[in-house]
C-alpha cells in the first residue's frame, strides 16, 4: 500500500454558490494526508476560488478561502490555475491570493504555489495523471 | 410593468444570464446574486453585453455577495448599483413582478 499516485483534482466551480469547491478542498486534503502527490487545477469558474479578500461575514456562511494558504504545509504544493480561464474573466495572477509553500529540501525557501499555465501545458500535465477527479 | 429580474448563476458557467438579458424589457431591473454577482465584473467576455444594455435596464448587484467572492466595488463595470439586503426587499417591493432566473 505504500505506491504513491499522482492525484489530480479538477475545480471548475466557483465557490459558495455550490458546495463543490468546498467538497473537492476536503477530498484534497485526504489524499494529502496519505501522502499521495497532488495536483490541483481551476479551470473555468474554479478560479475564483482563489480569488483575495473573501469576506463572508454577509451571507452567513463560512469562509474557507483561508484553507488554501494552508495547502501547502500538508505538501500540496502544485496549484495550476489556467491562463484562457483568467482572462476570459478578467483577472491576473494579482487577484488571486498569493499561496506559499517552504521547502524544507532548500533551507525552507519560500515558494509560489499558483502556477498560471496555458490549456496546452495544463493538457500535458492533466494527461501525466493516474487518478482524475473532478469537482 | 417594471420587472425585477434576479440571476443566481455564474454567466460564465450557464446561459441563464443571457436569456434574461434578451428578455428583458427596457425599464426592467435586473439584480445580481449569489454567483450571478461574477458578471458584473469589468473586462469579462460578458462585459461588452452589460454595456450595451446599461441605456435601457437598471443593473444592482448584491453587496454581501460580492463581499464573499473577494469582489471590491471598483472592480465592478461603470453603472452598476450595490444593495444590501434591505435594497433587496425594496426593490422587489417597487417592482411588478419578480422573474428569479434559475
Amino acid at each position: 500500500m505504500s505506491t504513491i499516485k499522482k492525484f489530480f483534482y479538477v475545480n471548475r466551480k466557483a465557490p459558495y454558490g455550490t458546495v463543490y469547491a468546498l467538497e473537492s478542498l476536503e477530498v484534497v486534503l485526504i489524499g494529502a494526508a496519505f501522502e499521495q502527490d497532488v495536483t490541483l487545477a481551476f479551470i473555468d469558474d474554479g478560479v475564483y476560488q482563489l480569488m483575495k479578500n473573501q469576506s463572508t461575514a454577509g451571507i452567513g456562511m463560512k469562509n474557507f478561502s483561508p484553507t488554501y494558504k494552508a495547502l501547502g504545509d500538508y505538501d500540496v504544493t502544485k496549484l495550476y490555475v489556467e491562463k484562457e480561464s483568467l482572462e476570459a474573466r478578467g483577472l491576473t495572477i494579482d487577484d488571486l491570493m498569493d499561496l506559499k509553500w517552504e521547502d524544507e529540501d532548500d533551507d525552507w525557501a519560500e515558494n509560489d504555489s499558483i502556477r498560471v499555465v496555458t490549456s496546452a501545458e495544463l493538457a500535458d500535465i492533466m494527461s501525466e495523471q493516474d487518478v482524475v477527479l473532478s469537482f | 410593468m417594471a420587472m425585477l429580474h434576479t440571476v443566481n448563476k455564474s454567466s460564465f458557467d450557464r446561459n441563464t444570464f443571457e436569456s434574461c438579458l434578451r428578455l428583458a424589457k427596457e425599464g426592467s431591473s435586473v439584480l445580481l446574486i449569489e454567483d450571478g454577482v461574477y458578471a458584473a465584473m469589468k473586462n469579462t467576455t460578458a462585459a461588452e453585453q452589460i454595456n450595451s444594455a446599461m441605456g435601457t435596464l437598471t443593473f444592482y448587484v448584491l453587496g454581501p455577495d460580492m463581499d464573499a467572492r473577494g469582489i471590491k466595488a471598483d472592480a465592478l463595470i461603470d453603472g452598476f448599483k450595490i444593495v444590501d439586503y434591505n435594497g433587496f426587499v425594496d426593490l422587489s417591493i417597487e417592482h411588478d413582478s419578480v422573474q428569479s432566473w434559475l
